[in-house]
């Protein structure tokens, strides 16, 4: 299978390893951040290597058709942020809010961040995942609370503490699931082998199964930011530093959500077990109502956009929970919009609060008049999460919505509601954000608009022409998770 | 009947879960920190007797790690810590004793319904041992809940994840990545802790999570 001359596999894994280890040794921050870029580019194009050629599945390791689409959507993320990252981090250092020895910490840790959810979407192994998501999870813990101010670290114990909680919770599960297959599968390494696990799942006991798949629910559905469980994601994106929150948004809501439709095709491939879709059909409408009203009352920039986040993550686990062909093809390709625009939202977000010196919402107005470009830019990108036609989440929303209507029109009412009120939240503030008698500085900005304006090209694109083989892929992968 | 060799097994489980039990109650710092020595002493009793029982050799590191580290190793640092920051006089717990402890009994028994009906097929010592688990699980986090000190919550992470490891060394064969991995992030978890721990006291000179309380984001 493998036509490559190395093993992608190890090299998306290796690059970000090694550069952690060289980027926690370099003092000079101008060409640690290059580094920072040069790594996630290499770790990009080593997972884009991954649909050329990958080794078969093994005891550890598997590429298949659905965590390719995470993977590369993840390095992707992750390589635009880093050049964000770059100027973002300049500025900091400017006005004293990083010192050099906290940047090189910074890079380091990003690195070892991107290492871990690589690591957590190749891995075959559920306790690998876990060890995996657990270490992802500690790298951005220490991030959230760089800046040290008496905000951050309250941000960073209650992230710490809930995902750790979470992460307890998410190994139990993952006991109960070898303590099932064990009888079966036998004793051993096996015993934790995804592909092994779902070629066998049939005759594992579905009792033990049901309790398995509720605490790995609870405890990944925590990382996803799933209502009620989410309380530690506005803090978190509030008080770290912006590309953390982008990363956060964009990347890790999506591995823990990776880790949740892993064991959901577990559970399904079981006949006797619980079926997982209503359980998640059940987190994802509260998550997203709750937090569609919650977007009314926020009073800081990027909190309000963190609580948007946890509005997608709730639709997106709604459409994998009511899954067959179409909704599962909805929520894959919400996810990937969702990705990447709530990611070119925080970029523009983070040079905003930098140059009005401030993240509350009261604050900053007239945006288009001070700063037109990142205005803008900022307008463009709530239009886009707010799923405004014709862009990329427009489309998978409708696609959500249209087939919920056609199985379950009752669920589908709450749904509408729920995203019309988020979309009236959205579009209320950002008309005093974006519009309106300026205020607040008018200097110039030193910002990269590029991997901004790359994320909003690639979700207007999507929402007028997705491409044969793409939408062939997602079909692909849409019938896999069944 | 069963063997000697269960019975053992299940007097060590249920000594952890009254551990559990006797941390709830414990209303002073340096008292809660020896409590959680104890908790990790019986723990690494307990993975030894399985490592025994299932003549898996490996599980004695386990055993090793969680008496060097989290018995030992863990509560002096602690017991330094809390002397350093002038905490070791009484904790405010937000629910008081009584409450709590009828709670824990609560938890005990509910995760006694759940996890003994469902693993009705696997073997008996699995099944106690899972049972208990759970049970060491759940009383954590009500007292993570129920502490408002920081010390505290950590230390009622910690034997959250003692009733982890009493978990996975239960289930029998289970892979020896599993068992490192839940030590290594156990000291990782700790680190990370110690470095919040120390940046709160620097900054505040406390590490009572109250004082953290007056920042809700929406009323600055």
């Amino acid at each position: 299978m493998n036509l490559l001359p190395f093993n992608p596999i190890m090299a998306v894994l290796a690059i970000p390893a090694i550069a952690a280890g060289v980027l926690a040794l370099l003092p000079n921050y101008r060409i640690s951040a290059r580094l920072n870029m040069l790594a996630s580019l290499l770790t990009l194009l080593a997972a884009v290597s991954l649909f050329f050629g990958h080794p078969e599945p093994d005891n550890y390791f598997l590429v298949d058709d659905l965590n390719i689409v995470f993977i590369v959507l993840s390095t992707f993320v992750g390589f635009t942020t880093s050049v964000f990252s770059a100027t973002y981090i300049g500025h900091e250092l400017e006005i004293g809010r990083l010192t050099p020895a906290h940047l090189r910490f910074y890079h380091a840790m990003y690195q070892v961040m991107m290492f871990g959810m690589n690591l957590a979407l190749l891995a075959n192994n559920i306790g690998l995942m876990w060890v995996a998501i657990e270490l992802a999870t500690l790298a951005t813990v220490v991030m959230v609370g760089i800046y040290r101010t008496y905000e951050a670290l309250e941000a960073a114990w209650k992230y710490f503490i809930l995902a750790s909680v979470g992460i307890a919770f998410a190994l139990f599960g993952t006991i109960l699931v070898y303590m099932a297959a064990r009888p079966v599968v036998g004793e051993g390494m096996q015993g934790m082998v995804w592909t092994v696990l779902v070629a066998r799942v049939a005759a594992f006991d579905p009792a033990l199964l049901n309790v398995a798949f509720v605490f790995l629910l609870l405890g990944y559905g925590t990382k996803v930011g799933l209502a009620p469980l989410h309380a530690w994601l506005p803090d978190a994106h509030a008080e770290g530093p912006t590309p953390i929150s982008a990363v956060l948004s964009g990347l890790l809501l999506n591995v823990a959500l990776y880790a949740v439709l892993r064991f959901k095709m577990l559970l399904a491939a079981n006949p006797a077990a619980i079926s997982p879709g209503p359980l998640m059909v059940g987190m994802g409408l509260l998550s997203l109502v709750f937090a569609a009203f919650m977007l009314y009352r926020r009073r800081d920039i990027k909190r309000m956009f963190a609580y948007s986040s946890i509005e997608h993550m709730g639709i997106i686990v709604f459409a994998f929970g009511i899954g067959g062909p179409l909704a599962n093809f909805a929520g894959l390709l919400q996810m990937t919009m969702h990705s990447l625009t709530k990611s070119a939202i925080f970029f523009a977000v983070g040079h905003i609060a930098q140059v009005k010196g401030t993240q509350k919402i009261a604050d900053i107005r007239g945006l288009t008049e001070t700063h037109p470009v990142l205005g803008w830019g900022l307008v463009l990108g709530v239009v886009a999460i707010a799923g405004m036609p014709p862009l990329g989440i427009f489309m998978s929303e409708f696609l959500i919505v249209s087939s919920t209507f056609a199985r379950e029109p009752l669920l589908a009412l709450v749904l509408v509601l729920g995203l019309l009120i988020a979309f009236g939240a959205l579009m209320l503030r950002l008309s005093s954000l974006a519009f309106g008698e300026p205020i607040g500085s008018r200097a110039p900005v030193e910002a990269s608009y590029v991997p901004m304006f790359a994320h909003l090209a690639l979700v207007f694109a999507a929402g007028i022409y997705l491409p044969p083989a793409l939408v062939l892929w997602f079909q692909n992968v849409a019938s896999m998770l069944g | 009947m069963h063997s000697l060799g269960f019975d053992i097994a299940h007097l060590l489980a249920g000594g952890l879960v009254l551990a559990s039990f006797m941390m709830l109650y414990q209303d002073r710092l340096s008292a809660l920190i020896n409590v959680f020595a104890l908790h990790a002493i019986v723990l690494s009793l307990s993975v030894a007797w399985q490592a025994y029982v299932q003549d898996a050799p490996s599980l004695y590191i386990t055993a090793a790690i969680a008496l060097g580290f989290k018995a030992i190793v863990i509560p002096l640092t602690l017991h330094r810590m809390i002397v350093r920051l002038g905490i070791h006089r009484e904790i405010e717990t937000v629910v008081s004793i009584g409450p709590t402890m009828l709670a824990g009994i609560g938890l005990v028994a509910l995760s006694m319904v759940v996890m003994l009906r469902v693993t009705a097929e696997a073997d008996p010592l699995a099944r106690e041992d899972l049972a208990f688990a759970l049970s060491v699980l759940l009383l954590g986090l009500l007292m993570m809940v129920t502490r408002r000190n920081a010390v505290g919550q950590v230390i009622g992470f910690m034997s959250l994840e003692n009733g982890l490891i009493l978990a996975a060394t239960g289930a029998k064969g289970m892979p020896l990545v599993v068992e490192i991995s839940v030590a290594f992030s156990v000291l990782i978890a700790f680190i990370v802790i110690g470095i919040f721990l120390f940046r709160i006291r620097e900054r505040f000179d406390s590490v009572d999570l109250e004082a953290l309380d007056r920042f809700r984001g929406e009323r600055r």
